[in-house]
């Protein structure tokens, strides 16, 4: 039965959410004009309110039928056909919500949905003129996924995510012959985003994206209704939590991308991570002059151009993703929807509106009577904001190169532009100076401005630039640091966090809620430093040195291929020599569900298009028995991990289990790390080919061999010797009665440095005769006892080949990642204890403006009466 | 001249020289003469070509060539231009995932001794649920 109400209810709903965002946002701009007469205001504020209510709870209840189709699985609607399939743990059905491009607009939708409610409850006073801003928003985030089509004009308006599948596809076969055809099974999520940061990254990202519209709304609500200072206050705490929460969402993307993707970093300068990258700068520098806005009229302009900068990059950010413009220079965007147009609308919408507003405005804007003294706080944060927008500026300068092509494009002309070939070198030329400077300010700046030096009192500045040097100088030499680029950044950084270190001494004895900057400055410094060590000395430790497996000559001795010898092939239980290491490929595993760990893979039978596996010998792991021969299991089909054995130098044994994924309806492998975790280095292993473990064995052609006993012969280029034919009372698989003989052969194949015993069997039952062949992986070998012949005695074998099983595999050290993380843990704690700080002089001002004005009221009273 | 207006000059300054080195530093689209060309005249900047795989009338891929059992980090295939010309490509690292089904591939390279030495591979995959849509995948001869 095909479920409609759900889909039908789940649009109207869309179209609900989006009329009434369109009526909050009349209501609301109603109610913030000066020139509405007093007694209406109210009754706008209250209908605008309504609408406000009507609106969040169509949002929840669109929310809630997409999560219905998903989680129950009603493979009638394209998107949980789409994005989700029966064996997707119910974890990671949550991220088949947000997998394409109209759960992600919803997810964002609902986290403005939230803001919103939150910021009517927090602060009266500024309700109306920000909540215009965000109805209006709403109203457009909406119209991406109301999916109405305009009768006459064939013009689409939005994308729903409630379509079924014929209706989507009505041209395909099935639908001809049973147009009530449902899928048994989706296509299941792509097995890289299967992956807890997965369920948690872009909830926080999209939070963040959302929260960078209450800044932007403060400041357009500041110049609308002419409080142009005041805004500054509740826009701070808020500015700050979003650049917690979208520094958190970038971070832990990248942590994913370190941990899931092959791509061997944590970082890749990739369109889509620089465009979340870039609001985050910009929003940082907005709240540096935000809390230097009060003093300086300067700083003050420049928090209104910042704020309204991060906002419209955010939209930029999102047209870029999702409108196609990128085309094949990203990895990761959208695939475009024909929701161009719509975005470009929303975007330059909010371009005109704001910075319209901002020049109307400019003139009653105050400005400094007297120019700002070098000596200040002011000037050094000052600085420091204006080098976080060149950086920012650079990063969005070059990832824009397709849009460059679009717009030549569209006025005739052809440019051919493509983005830097070497992207990591162009972006590092720049960011490392940048950056080497912005830290250096936010140790200098901090000084200035608790007022430890000024005029005067340069001097107070030494001890902390001593101390730096002297560290950095034991660093340098100790890590062996040539490059005149990391001296001065790991110098600069490690100035920062002896500087902010100092402050933080001496501020946490008085007032641990002011120490948020300084936390947050040595937070980003120590990512720095993680981040020149990680990336910069990042060892090869697969190097190919064996030299025996390189055949074109010119290159090995071409000695600036060296880069191009970082891959290994491992074969099944052949040791091979990698750098320190000595590596063997063991076995391929696979992943139980209600079993912890990974279980070799010839335990289980594994049944075809299912998540389950037929136990063909009891599972015991950990001394524990899960599971007895024959039981059904549940495991997670896709994944296959590699157990690679290390040994080192010392003797010690460790196992990694890279993973590959291998999804036959996505198409093709995906590989991911895994990552042995020291304290001053990482060891990261990933597999980029495998021969497919899924896929039966390929046998050559029979090649038949008479022997004698001890007769030594070749197969498959081995040395093989018939040891001893014996007989034998057991035969697996094989049950044998009274009358029954079994004999097996013991025949000895020699390796390089291995000998395996192969042995066939030959079972004569109830006079049958059964051949018991023998499967060797390690060699590629099967041999069947074919034939005994009592006169010669000589005995027959049928031999097979196959390829032998084979790995891919690179792997590379990274050392003090751990800098890095725990740099990020560092800036995390600074940025909770700024946002608590000035939440907390919010919420004090707003009581006292309100103790004020209910005062103010009660005095009032005996007099109007 | 007032503080401000130094600074101001500085930021133009530096703002001017990023667009610049950007436009110094961006790649562009040629075809595999005019890549050829470029590196007879000495040039060795690094150069995006499209073009699609040489594939036979069944659809197979010809002159493709990747042996892991003898060197892993060699593949070389055969890449079409948009002006049918014909180049061999050698690409010193593994063979991209998904490349097989790759309907259109960008090689990121430049030429040397008559092969195109690639140090990257983008790949357009037609997504097989949605018609005439492309889905991109990326390979990168890492340099670390």
């Amino acid at each position: 039965m095909i479920h409609t109400t759900i889909g039908s209810a789940g649009h109207l709903l869309v179209i609900i959410a989006f009329v009434s965002a369109l009526v909050a946002t009349f209501a609301y701009f109603k109610a913030g004009m000066a020139n509405t007469p007093i007694d209406d205001l109210s009754a706008w504020k209250r209908f605008a309110r309504a609408s406000y209510v009507v609106h969040t709870a169509a949002v929840l209840g669109v929310v809630f039928s997409l999560y219905w189709i998903i989680g129950n699985h009603y493979f009638e609607y394209h998107y949980a056909w789409k994005n989700s399939s029966l064996s997707l743990p119910t974890g990671y059905t949550i991220s088949s919500f947000w997998q394409d491009q109209e759960g992600s607009f919803l997810l964002w939708i609902f986290w403005n949905v939230v803001l919103g409610s939150v910021l009517i409850f927090t602060n009266r006073s500024w309700e109306a003129p920000v909540m215009t801003i965000f109805a209006l928003v709403q109203a457009f985030l909406t119209s991406m996924i109301l999916g109405v089509v305009i009768p006459g004009l064939d013009l689409k308006i939005g994308s729903t995510p409630f379509l079924l599948l014929k209706e989507v596809m009505p041209d395909i076969p099935v639908f001809k012959m049973d147009p009530n055809f449902i899928a048994k099974d989706g296509n299941g999520l792509n097995p890289l985003l299967q992956n807890y940061w997965m369920v948690i990254h872009p909830p926080t990202l999209f939070l963040g994206f959302a929260s960078t519209l209450i800044p932007f709304s403060f400041a357009i609500a500041g110049l609308w209704t002419r409080k142009i200072q005041e805004w500054i206050r509740p826009a701070l705490p808020w500015a700050l939590f979003s650049a917690l929460i979208l520094g958190v969402g970038v971070l832990m993307g990248a942590y994913w991308a370190y941990e899931t993707l092959n791509f061997g970093s944590y970082w890749n300068w990739d369109p889509v991570e620089n465009s979340s990258f870039v609001p985050w700068l910009v929003l940082v520098a907005a709240i540096h002059t935000m809390i230097i806005a009060r003093k300086n009229a300067t700083a003050l302009k420049t928090s209104f151009i910042l704020t309204i900068t991060t906002f419209i990059l955010v939209l930029y950010s999102t047209f870029m993703t999702r409108s196609g413009v990128l085309g094949n220079a990203s990895v990761h965007s959208f695939t475009d929807l024909g929701l161009s147009g719509q975005l470009l609308i929303y975007l330059l919408t909010f371009v005109i509106v704001a910075i319209g507003l901002l020049i109307y405005r400019w003139k009653s804007l105050p400005s400094d009577d007297e120019e700002v003294s070098t000596y200040s706080q002011e000037f050094w944060i000052f600085i420091g904001a204006t080098l976080l927008c060149l950086s920012a500026f650079q990063i969005i300068a070059t990832t824009s190169i397709p849009v460059y092509n679009k717009i030549a494009e569209s006025f005739g002309t052809v440019l051919n532009m493509a983005l830097p070939a070497d992207q990591v070198a162009h972006y590092n030329k720049f960011q490392l100076w940048f950056f080497s400077l912005i830290i250096v300010l936010t140790g200098i700046g901090q000084y200035f401005w608790w007022k430890k030096t000024g005029k005067g009192k340069l001097q107070t500045l030494y001890n902390p630039l001593l101390i730096a040097l002297l560290i950095s100088a034991a660093v340098i030499t100790y890590q062996g640091v040539k490059d005149i680029q990391y001296i001065v950044l790991l110098t600069t950084s490690i100035f920062a966090v002896v500087a902010n270190g100092n402050i933080l001494l001496n501020i946490i004895r008085g007032n641990y809620n002011l120490s948020g900057g300084a936390v947050t400055h040595i937070g980003v410094a120590l990512m720095l430093i993680g981040v020149l060590f990680s990336s910069a000395y990042t060892k090869v430790v697969s190097i190919n040195n064996s030299g025996l497996m390189i055949s074109r000559s010119e290159e090995f001795t071409n000695n600036d291929n060296k880069e191009n010898k970082e891959n290994i092939t491992l074969w099944l239980n052949k040791p091979e020599k990698m750098g320190d290491y000595g590596l063997t490929w063991r076995d391929v595993r696979i992943e139980p569900r209600h079993i912890p760990g990974y279980i070799p893979k010839s335990w289980v039978d594994i049944i075809e298009n299912d998540y389950h596996a037929v136990a063909l010998r009891d599972i015991v792991v950990n001394d524990k028995k899960y599971n007895s021969k024959g039981d059904t299991i549940e495991i997670f089909p896709e994944n296959f991990y590699y157990e690679i054995e290390y040994r080192e130098p010392s003797g010690r044994v460790f196992n990694l289990f890279p993973r590959v994924q291998i999804n036959p309806k996505m198409g093709g492998i995906v590989s991911s790390p895994d990552i042995n975790r020291k304290l001053d280095k990482d060891l990261y292993t990933y597999v980029s080919m495998v021969t497919n473990p899924t896929a039966e064995p390929v046998w050559s052609q029979t090649e038949n061999f008479t022997v004698s006993m001890s007769d030594t012969f070749f197969v498959n280029d081995y040395v093989a010797v018939l040891d001893n034919v014996v007989r034998t009372d057991s035969v697996e698989g094989v049950s044998l009665g009274a009358g029954d003989a079994a004999v097996k052969a013991i025949i000895r194949v020699l390796d390089n440095e291995h000998e395996f015993v192969i042995t066939p069997s030959f079972v004569i039952r109830d006079r049958m005769v059964a051949r018991k062949p023998e499967v060797n992986n390690d060699l590629g070998l099967r041999i069947q006892f074919q034939e005994i012949n009592p006169q010669t005695g000589q005995f027959s074998f049928a031999v097979n080949t196959t390829q032998r099983d084979f790995i891919v595999m690179k792997a590379t050290e990274k050392p003090l990642i751990n800098i890095l993380w725990l740099g990020t843990f560092v800036l995390v704690i600074g940025f909770v204890l700024a946002t608590i700080r000035r939440f907390k002089d919010f919420i004090k001002m707003r009581d006292k403006e309100n103790a004020a004005l209910n005062k103010g009221k009660i005095k009032q009273s005996p007099q109007t009466v | 001249m007032k503080k401000i207006q130094i600074f101001g000059l500085v930021i133009v300054a530096v703002a001017i020289g990023i667009i610049v080195s950007t436009a110094g530093d961006a790649s562009t689209y040629v075809d595999f003469s005019k890549a050829q060309e470029m590196a007879s005249n000495g040039d060795d900047e690094s150069i995006h070509v499209v073009g699609k795989l040489k594939k036979n009338a069944a659809g197979q891929i010809l002159e493709m060539d990747y042996q892991p059992q003898v060197d892993p980090n060699y593949f070389s295939f055969t890449l079409i231009d948009n002006n049918n010309v014909a180049q061999k490509v050698v690409y010193k690292s593994t063979k991209p995932q998904d490349f097989d089904k790759s309907e259109q591939v960008v090689v990121i390279g430049k030429m040397q001794n008559g092969t195109f030495a690639a140090e990257k591979i983008l790949m357009k995959c037609p997504s097989k649920y949605e018609n005439g849509k492309l889905e991109t995948t990326e390979a990168t001869a890492s340099k670390s």
